[in-house]
């Protein structure tokens, strides 16, 4: 209800959530960087399992010549996703790799010839022709998933099932994560690709308005695609300043902040009609229907206080980070800690040959004073896990029903709502982590479920 | 350097991999800092034994804690500055009149009973300092209640010639005596614990923590309010609305309570609501104790009443999580 009468009094609101934290952004270094296009390496790894859902199935034998944006690998099923090469080249082996996420994956290597070609049958809509069918095809062929890491396959999301109504679809540009700046980037630079890409969304749920949210630390990026939005007649395309606060990017408080709209625990934002895409993938789905393009390139933020020179990069998918931190200057010092992705919720990576994949935003190297040994100290119960959890829920206390192994409190206490943002683990005074017994417990709790 | 050399070890830990900074020791390091215009006010009002008593607790719970620790072989917990802490606020709990030896000994009772026998920092179920004060105010009642007046220094050897005083609520209590201004008050020009009669000093050190963010609002303000309206209601000698709140407020040990003692992170709730409820709930035991009780004071023994009810109340204030819906209101936007 405030809510409701703040919206009606304020025009220049900035909206938000309660509960989170305010990390220092680090972005300074590069969010004033051009992204770059880099030279494809000589030899790429395409992993045949990028996504959520079932692994692509090969469809290239080892010696066969392909061409650049040539279907590799395609879906096993629905929830699945297509792989494109990136270059052109040779296919040199199909063999089980080394995955950033750990273990091995079956993979397709391709000896890049350094030509890049491409492949010139890819099938060109025109933003008014295409029908909605034909849009969800195009982003399937394309291989699209969701690119802020999760990498959910987009054309399972754009096709919801027929009882569920998408009422609001919302291009969350909040990048709440420190030292990411690549979908800032990409609203300053590829600006065009993301509305068109939001105006395809729109049309195949027939609506009228659409939403980008933009964290108020992106001044600039506001200021840009409002008046992209702005230039658009026929529909209406709204751009939310929303709070910088972690977790702000976090679907369902984003959806919180744009529409006033709580997703019930357990349930998907669908449930209640929404949709929210990431700003690279909505760019994708402009570049798969107007242009044919297969997903085959993302903007990664290489960054982190020993990468010499921080900047954003255009990345071919299946360069190895190694070749991403060759081209940034290599490690001004020695690095302790690599992390795929943001520092809050990304994957520290145990050694750097393993390729960027479609949900690595961005590879972040700390040094040793970055991650330093850590001493846990008794809890002081100063409750800050709980000021600062998003989902309302008593880290600490799920921290004591699991040393316990009290199944019965754990689910009392929701421990399965956890979204793993860190949030608490973050703030703690007494250098414990929280988060580490959290998913211990949501892992017991499902086994427990079986 | 080139990225062959990277082929090292590599820290491979679960996210998050950044952390804030604040540590318990920081924490702690900022509560001391608060008590300095306290302990300050302390030693201009009752002169310099004042100093030297602060001196002989902190002395005293540090020695404890790093002997206790020594004894049972744990790894030193003296660099978190617990202790320092614990030993300030018995010293502001104490008159100034107290004898060396009975601060030492109230500085084991917190340390080593109330905090280390239930497995130091953060297990303790009762605040140590204030516990230690019941303990001494139990076992010495005489000297935990000798107030002198303010600006009459004691010397160490506190000789004959103390010039007693009673202390406000005592006069508000017996109905005998003459109360000082509000300014006096304020100032702290009565009589009263070392850390309790400047009301300023307080506020000061108060401040310091709100706007750290070491403390927050929820508890002593939802004390002090409720002690407010109940005293004002409650407090008259002619019949309910007469009540002097402003010398309920003014005097006595509410606001070293109210902000220093009832915000203990340990011993206090830690959700919203919880806490809204553990100040209400130390607001009417001291209210009770103040009107209707034996005691002219009731902050220290409401407070250590509310910390042992502390998690009994954090079990039934669960916050309603994320996304969760009221049973009145439907899952409605409001775009």
């Amino acid at each position: 209800m405030f809510n409701f009468i703040r919206r009606a009094f304020g025009k220049n609101e900035v909206f938000t959530f309660k509960g989170g934290i305010h990390p220092k952004d680090m972005k300074k270094s590069t969010e004033g960087k051009a992204i770059r296009d880099i030279t494809p390496p000589k030899t790429l790894v395409f992993p045949l399992s990028q996504h959520i859902g079932a692994e692509a199935k090969a469809v290239v034998s080892v010696g066969d010549h392909i061409l650049a944006g040539q279907k590799i690998a395609e879906a096993d099923g629905f929830v699945s996703a297509n792989v494109h090469s990136s270059v052109s080249g040779t296919v040199a082996a199909i063999e089980p790799r080394l995955h950033p996420l750990g273990g091995k994956v079956m993979s397709v290597v391709v000896e890049n010839d350094g030509l890049d070609q491409w492949r010139q049958d890819m099938k060109k809509h025109t933003f008014d022709q295409v029908t909605p069918t034909e849009i969800v095809e195009a982003v399937r062929e394309a291989g699209i998933v969701g690119m802020g890491g999760a990498a959910f396959p987009t054309h399972v999301k754009l096709s919801p099932p027929a009882e569920k109504q998408i009422k609001y679809v919302i291009i969350n540009g909040a990048e709440c994560e420190p030292y990411l700046t690549s979908d800032h980037r990409a609203m300053l630079e590829i600006a065009d690709e993301i509305i068109d890409g939001l105006k395809l969304t729109m049309k195949i749920f027939g609506l009228n308005t659409g939403y980008i949210a933009i964290e108020t630390n992106k001044p600039d990026a506001i200021k840009n695609m409002t008046d992209r939005a702005m230039a658009e007649k026929d529909v209406c395309i709204k751009v939310v300043a929303v709070k910088t606060k972690y977790p702000q990017g976090s679907e369902k408080h984003l959806i919180k902040a744009v529409t006033g709209i709580s997703v019930p625990p357990g349930k998907l934002p669908v449930d209640v009609g929404v949709l929210v895409n990431n700003i690279d993938s909505c760019a994708a789905i402009a570049r798969a229907v107007l242009k044919g393009l297969p997903l085959t390139r993302r903007i990664v933020t290489v960054g982190g206080d020993c990468i010499a020179e921080p900047q954003n990069l255009r990345v071919p998918i299946g360069t190895s980070f190694e070749y991403l931190a060759e081209v940034c200057g290599g490690f001004s010092k020695t690095a302790t800690k690599l992390i795929m992705g943001g520092p809050m919720m990304g994957i520290a990576l145990s050694r750097l040959d393993v390729p960027v994949i479609k949900g690595s935003s961005g590879l972040l190297a700390f040094g040793q004073d970055m991650v330093p040994e850590r001493i846990q100290k008794n809890c002081l119960r100063c409750g800050r896990c709980i000021e600062g959890c998003p989902m309302n829920l008593l880290p600490n206390m799920i921290k004591e029903a699991i040393c316990a192994n009290d199944l019965e409190r754990l689910e009392k206490l929701n421990a399965l709502d956890c979204i793993q943002c860190g949030s608490c683990t973050y703030v703690c005074p007494a250098e414990q982590n929280p988060l580490k017994f959290i998913r211990t417990a949501k892992m017991k709790l499902r086994e427990a479920k079986k | 350097m080139s990225v062959e050399n990277i082929r090292q070890k590599l820290i491979v830990s679960e996210s998050p991999h950044i952390r804030q900074g604040d540590t318990t020791a920081g924490i702690m390091l900022d509560v001391v800092i608060a008590l300095i215009p306290v302990l300050i006010a302390g030693i201009m009002i009752f002169g310099y034994r004042a100093g030297v008593l602060a001196g002989v607790c902190v002395a005293s719970s540090v020695i404890f804690e790093w002997a206790w620790c020594r004894i049972l072989k744990k790894p030193s917990s003296i660099g978190d500055f617990s202790a320092v802490v614990t030993g300030l606020l018995l010293a502001m709990n104490l008159p100034v009149t107290m004898p060396f030896w009975m601060a030492i000994l109230g500085a084991f009772f917190a340390i080593v009973i109330v905090k280390q026998f239930f497995g130091g920092i953060g297990h303790n179920f009762m605040n140590p300092a204030l516990a230690a004060r019941a303990f001494l105010l139990t076992s010495w009642p005489q000297q935990m209640t000798t107030w002198v007046k303010p600006f009459a220094p004691v010397d160490l050897s506190l000789g004959a010639d103390i010039v007693s005083s009673a202390t406000p609520l005592a006069i508000i209590k017996s109905g005998t005596g003459e109360l000082s201004s509000y300014m006096d008050m304020f100032l702290g020009k009565i009589g009263g614990c070392m850390g309790e009669v400047s009301t300023l000093a307080l506020l000061i050190g108060a401040l310091y923590l709100l706007v750290r963010r070491v403390i927050r609002i929820r508890i002593p303000f939802s004390y002090i309010a409720t002690v407010s309206v109940l005293t004002f209601i409650f407090g008259g000698k002619d019949g309910l609305f007469t009540g002097d709140v402003l010398t309920h407020l003014l005097s006595g040990g509410l606001i070293l309570g109210a902000f220093f003692m009832a915000t203990d992170y340990v011993t206090t709730p830690y959700t919203k609501t919880g806490q809204i409820i553990f100040g209400i709930g130390c607001g009417v035991l001291t209210s009770v104790i103040r009107i209707w009780g034996g005691y002219p004071e009731g902050v220290s023994y409401s407070i250590l009443l509310m910390n042992v009810a502390a998690p009994l109340i954090d079990r039934f204030t669960q916050p309603k999580r994320f996304g969760e819906i009221g049973k009145k209101r439907g899952a409605k936007g409001n775009v």
